[in-house]
């Protein structure tokens, strides 16, 4: 009976913690933006701002991709390997054209991302196992593949032209972010496979019961985030001019951190592209505003605290969903 | 008719069989492999050298993977442990160096690199325990903070700098002999039998296993859940700072950018190559220690016979994968 009540409350739980995480996204972001455009002179500068979308676009995407692995109740750790050997892959392929270096970035995080859909549902695999164990051959293929070096570019073919160019005064990555989260989000609201998604979530047996194609949907969720990552390192790629196969370590924790701020439920079951992508600009704001006040000489934090600002970040945010959770729960 | 009924079942049974013995001499049957073949192929691998490269390099996961161990029985995860190890593997030079203590007697600072490290990164395990107890945070996500904050903390306070250091006394752990035994050899042994008798023997050990098999029962019969997650947490950031003192000491030397890193894979790796089912409720110790001496051997085998580092990355990976599918298998 309690268990029952339980099943029936969720969604509205879900609902009212989730929508108090996202407005306070909203508002965080609103409030960082206008204290660095109050605070320094360049900040909003149109340099500045084409550079942080130029460079976050990436961080971007493996997020969206993580968004609806968790929203399935999953998590996908890794992400940052799989982009390092994307990166490899494309700047070996560069030479031949933009295409084949997209593509060939593309395709190899997409069978990454294949492998642990299959491992995770044919296998039967607990999703953190088998994309950590992703992670390990992810890497040593990418150092592998790169014989423990960066992999340089072809400047000839165009394929630079993804992630250090612009179109219509936009950077092309921040184009190609765009355009993912519009799909993204057309598929989570408006298309029945993704609230499949949302329903796998919030409990997989349920689905099972309903007829919903559990095993294909979460394959197809864990591919999409290894396509999306590869897609990632492709940029990386072609942005930096180099395949660079160890990059891409701690990008985990930058997308979970990103989803979870967006207030997407760890638990599964509830999230939204739209405040996931918020996520991902607040995380990378502080960051931007972090360099800001290094460059105004006042404090000077090295490259080292990002990893404790972040995870710190994600403690605070954990623990007041935890906080949410438990009180909705309890009224 | 009747052949069908009899030999259905049969064949269902002969699987079965296939699959529980994989996963109770699997891990077994591995490690008598590995030695067989590096008997045949790898060149001087029966001598004293390699042994005691193996031990002592094998030592570490052993220590990180028993606690790893009790962690998982309670149907929990720490991810943090190489992160945990560069923190007390960072600290432990700064105060027997005398940077972080205004002491000048040598002899107590000794003492106290060993000890406060220990203590700091128990009170880290301790902090997982509590987001997992008290703010029913779920383990992967709990300890992935300091997963990645904590070894932050390690390059924050040495600024990422590489500490190189001489000091015997302190190096002991890993360099010294106690007839004949390298020290980190004997920790390891110390560490693993007093794991066992914990849970075989004392009542905690038995509520580790109680609240790994069914949380909300053992929590009706009175087991003090929370206490005793936390206690698993706790012990496991103790060992795995006792390991990250141990990596410091072996390498005279501490890089907070490389002591424990992918520990907390090989440790997860060791308990699940050992037998311990990685949704909680066994934990078989000698069993883990068996899975880390495979692991070392796998790693020592490629090594040995010229496939590169990374190569062995991804046989580790396969590795992991094939070890959780079959004790999956044995269970059901």
């Amino acid at each position: 009976m309690t268990s029952m009540l339980k099943i029936l409350s969720r969604p509205f739980v879900a609902k009212s913690s989730g929508d108090l995480a996202r407005l306070g996204v909203i508002v965080a972001l609103a409030g960082l933006i206008l204290f660095g455009a109050l605070r320094y002179d360049n900040f909003l500068s149109p340099f500045n701002i084409l550079s942080f979308l130029r460079y976050n676009s990436m961080f971007a995407l493996i997020a969206l991709g993580m968004a609806f692995v968790i929203i399935t109740g999953g998590i996908d750790l890794s992400v940052g390997g799989v982009a390092a050997m994307a990166s490899v892959v494309a700047a070996y392929l560069s030479p031949y054209g933009w295409f084949p270096g997209l593509a060939g970035g593309m395709a190899a995080g997409l069978i990454a991302g294949s492998i642990n859909g299959i491992i995770i549902t044919r296998m039967r695999i607990q999703p953190f196992i088998a994309t950590l164990a992703m992670m390990l051959a992810a890497y040593g293929t990418a150092l592998l593949l790169a014989n423990n070096q960066s992999v340089s570019v072809s400047y000839d073919t165009g394929f630079t032209t993804i992630g250090q160019d612009d179109f219509l005064g936009f950077p092309i990555p921040a184009w190609i972010a765009v355009l993912a989260y519009v799909l993204g989000w057309v598929f989570l609201e408006r298309h029945p496979a993704g609230r499949h998604v949302l329903a796998i979530g919030d409990g997989e047996a349920t689905a099972n019961l309903m007829g919903l194609k559990v095993e294909k949907t979460l394959f197809a969720v864990y591919a999409l985030s290894g396509l999306l990552a590869g897609l990632a390192g492709v940029i990386l790629a072609s942005q930096f001019g180099a395949g660079q196969p160890t990059e891409g370590v701690g990008w985990e924790l930058f997308a979970i951190a990103s989803v979870v701020v967006g207030g997407t439920l760890l638990t599964g079951g509830s999230g939204s592209v739209g405040a996931t992508l918020a996520g991902a600009l607040l995380l990378a704001m502080v960051f931007n505003i972090l360099n800001f006040e290094n460059g105004l000489g006042w404090i000077s934090l090295s490259a080292y605290w990002q990893s404790v600002i972040r995870g710190a970040f994600l403690l605070i945010v954990v623990v007041l969903q935890a906080k949410l959770m438990n009180k909705t729960e309890a009224n | 008719m009747t052949t069908i009924d009899t030999s259905a079942p049969t064949s269902r049974a002969a699987r079965l069989n296939v699959a529980q013995f994989l996963g109770r001499y699997g891990t077994f049957s591995a490690f008598v492999l590995l030695l067989l073949f590096n008997i045949f192929v790898t060149p001087n691998f029966l001598s004293w050298q390699t042994l005691n490269v193996n031990l002592t390099q094998v030592a570490t996961i052993v220590i990180v993977a028993t606690g790893m161990t009790l962690v998982i029985a309670t149907g929990g995860i720490d991810l943090s442990v190489g992160s945990l190890m560069a923190i007390a593997g960072a600290a432990a030079p700064m105060i027997f160096m005398g940077k972080l203590l205004p002491i000048d007697n040598t002899g107590i600072l000794i003492i106290l690199s060993f000890i406060l490290p220990v203590l700091l990164v128990m009170a880290f395990g301790w902090f997982n325990g509590l987001l997992v107890t008290r703010f029913s945070i779920q383990p992967i996500v709990a300890t992935l903070v300091l997963f990645i904050a904590g070894r932050g903390l390690a390059q924050v306070a040495t600024n990422g700098n590489l500490q190189v250091f001489k000091n015997p006394d302190f190096q002991f752990i890993a360099l010294g002999r106690i007839a004949g035994i390298p020290a980190q050899v004997i920790i390891m042994i110390i560490v693993a039998v007093l794991a066992h008798c914990l849970i075989r023997y004392t009542v905690i050990g038995r509520q580790i296993i109680a609240v790994g098999g069914n949380e909300k029962a053992a929590r009706l019969t009175g087991i003090p859940v929370r206490r005793v997650k936390t206690f698993v947490y706790i012990v496991s950031g103790a060992l795995a700072g006792i390991a990250g003192l141990i990596v410091v000491a072996r390498n005279s030397a501490s890089d907070a950018n490389l002591v424990g890193l992918g520990m907390e894979l090989d440790a997860i790796a060791a308990v699940a190559v050992g037998g311990s089912l990685l949704t909680g409720g066994r934990a078989n110790i000698l069993g883990t220690v068996l899975g880390a001496f495979v692991i070392q051997l796998v790693r020592y085998t490629l090594l040995a016979n010229g496939v590169p580092d990374a190569a062995a990355l991804i046989v580790k990976a396969g590795l992991i994968i094939v070890a959780v599918f079959i004790q999956q298998r044995a269970k059901a």
